[in-house]
């Protein structure tokens, strides 16, 4: 209400505006997000699932509110990671990788929750210079003297692997208003989410008007047996393949001990 | 039950690896093969990614080998000089062979390469004994004796230089054809995630002229260092070997093995030959049906700077 009182103010004063006023406009909005925590552990089984981001509005307009011209999208966005796009193509009745294509720094994976469908909020040309969305993320490609129409093609083929993988995934609807400020967000992670260190990010609009922008930091990691397994297989590979030769061996005679015929 | 697969990166189930393993392991019985050439197409069937079923077959053909080759070194029916001349072969062209492997991996074209070798050796290998068996049981059949081919007729293999005496397989001849064919087998070893005994034993035979009581004790020995090795390096160059998997695919390996042993021996040598040459050519066929049909995606992706 305080809100609505202060614009009526405001218009008043323009309206009589013989004085120089000061600009009574009000406070400009902002977002802000909240993480419960910043690390997410998850275990060999994991087998995907829904992280819930809470956020409010400050310095909310209650009308513009009430009118539901506030829109949120917010994104989760994993490590970037330089990556090969590979083509198969018929060579002799054969299907054999030809073509490729590199790009550097694709951030591995890509989940977004909105308000309303994506283009609903903004026009195409605000998602772009925001680079926002899957489909307006930059991917640069390591070389780029290739013809622009290869890269497009290589570049569509990436976010297509990515959707089809779940990696990069959009839950329209998936940001929810809770009260005029609050809201809350709710971006899927993929099974094979991977490890590091995710960004999330959340972008008000108003009218269809970038307003502001907030992030705040995820960590994940994998726990359990089979990540030791895993790390050790990485950071002793030396030792990892001694023991898996023992155990091998181990097990053959074992085996001829147990099951000894002759 | 699932489980995770630390390496592969994948759930797969417990019963189906074990199954897989036992199955293998009955075949590896029953034909005194290691069974490595029917692990690691398996595997691709089952999508482990093919890098990985290669290093971990590899793992797995240890086992195999390591429980086998005791037993012929208990009956004395191993030659160690032989065995050892074999692995320095072996060690040379293992470590050629991962070189190219990971160059592959590089390029984007293992997958299409590790299927093409199988598709040709296994459908070579496969075709031949088919043959074979078939001609033998067609003769037994009509009644004539086996026809033996002469025994001491000497090749052009016995006419090369650097002669060495091996003297538990009463054999006198040059070490270029035994370092030879120990590279060769090697260097399947590391792209195949093969022992190789089934390419090993007919050339001990047929081409070294080696006695046949003597052989498959002698391949054993040489696949286990041969194999131990290709397992070190892949862990440490491609960190393709998963333990998990290995363990479970040798744990039905290792009982599979004991009761295809006991079936083996019901029934007759070109019987078992025929059924082997199906199966291996079964295995070929599948593989080489999946290099011509139309992928259901034509784009992947893979990590760049891998390796």
């Amino acid at each position: 209400m305080a809100g609505l009182k202060a614009f009526a103010a405001a218009a008043f004063l323009s309206l009589v505006a013989a004085l120089p006023a000061v600009a009574q406009t009000p406070p400009a909005e902002s977002i802000q997000i909240g993480l419960s925590t910043d690390a997410v552990s998850i275990t060999a089984g994991f087998s995907g699932a829904d992280l819930t981001i809470f956020g409010s509005l400050e310095n909310a307009d209650p009308l513009v509110a009430r009118q539901g011209r506030y829109d949120v999208i917010v994104v989760l966005e994993g490590p970037p990671r330089p990556v090969v796009v590979r083509r198969k193509d018929r060579v002799l009745g054969v299907w054999i990788n030809l073509e490729s294509e590199t790009f550097e720094n694709v951030p591995v994976s890509y989940s977004v929750a909105s308000t309303r469908p994506l283009q609903d909020v903004t026009d195409p040309n605000s998602y772009k210079q925001l680079s926002l969305g899957a489909s307006n993320l930059y991917m640069k490609p390591a070389d780029v003297t290739d013809s622009p129409a290869t890269i497009e093609e290589f570049t569509a083929a990436l976010r297509d692997r990515k959707t089809a993988t779940g990696l990069y995934s959009e839950n329209v609807g998936g940001v929810q208003f809770l009260s005029q400020n609050l809201f809350r967000a709710t971006v899927r992670l993929a099974p094979n989410v991977p490890v590091g260190t995710h960004k999330a990010r959340a972008f008000l609009f108003k009218s269809g008007m970038f307003i502001k922008e907030s992030s705040a930091q995820l960590e994940i990691r994998k726990s359990g047996f089979e990540q030791s397994i895993f790390r050790v297989a990485h950071d002793y590979s030396f030792l990892y393949g001694v023991f898996a030769v023992s155990l091998a061996m181990l097990t053959g005679w074992l085996g001829r001990l147990i099951f000894r015929k002759d | 039950m699932g489980i995770y697969l630390p390496i592969a990166e994948i759930s797969v189930n417990v019963f189906v690896l074990l199954a897989m393993g036992a199955a293998v392991g009955f075949l590896s019985g029953m034909f005194g093969v290691g069974g490595g050439f029917l692990i690691t197409p398996l595997l691709i069937f089952y999508n482990i990614p093919p890098a990985i079923a290669v290093a971990t077959g590899a793992n797995q053909v240890i086992a195999s080998s390591f429980s086998g080759a005791l037993s012929h070194m208990k009956r004395g029916t191993l030659d160690f000089k032989l065995g050892g001349v074999l692995l320095a072969g072996g060690i040379v062209g293992s470590t050629g062979g991962i070189f190219v492997f990971a160059l592959l991996r590089r390029m984007g074209q293992l997958d299409l390469f590790i299927s093409l070798l199988y598709v040709v050796l296994l459908g070579t290998v496969g075709g031949l004994m088919l043959v074979e068996s078939v001609n033998a049981l067609r003769a037994t059949r009509s009644g004539a004796a086996p026809v033996l081919k002469k025994s001491g007729q000497h090749n052009w293999i016995h006419r090369l230089p650097l002669k060495m005496r091996f003297r538990a397989s009463k054999l006198f001849v040059s070490v270029i054809p035994v370092l030879g064919l120990g590279a060769g087998i090697g260097f399947l070893s590391s792209i195949m995630g093969v022992g190789g005994g089934f390419i090993m034993v007919p050339a001990l035979i047929y081409l070294l002229k080696v006695p046949t009581n003597v052989v498959i004790g002698t391949s054993l020995f040489q696949i286990i260092f041969t194999s131990a090795y290709t397992t070190l390096v892949h862990a440490t160059t491609n960190q393709t070997v998963d333990v998990m998997l290995a363990f479970l695919l040798m744990a039905g390996g290792v009982a599979g093995a004991q009761y295809g042993a006991k079936a083996g021996q019901k029934l007759r040598g070109e019987q078992l030959r025929a059924l082997l040459a199906m199966l291996v050519l079964a295995v070929a066929i599948r593989l080489a049906i999946d290099l011509f049909v139309t992928p259901p995606n034509l784009y992947s992706l893979s990590a760049a700077g891998l390796n």
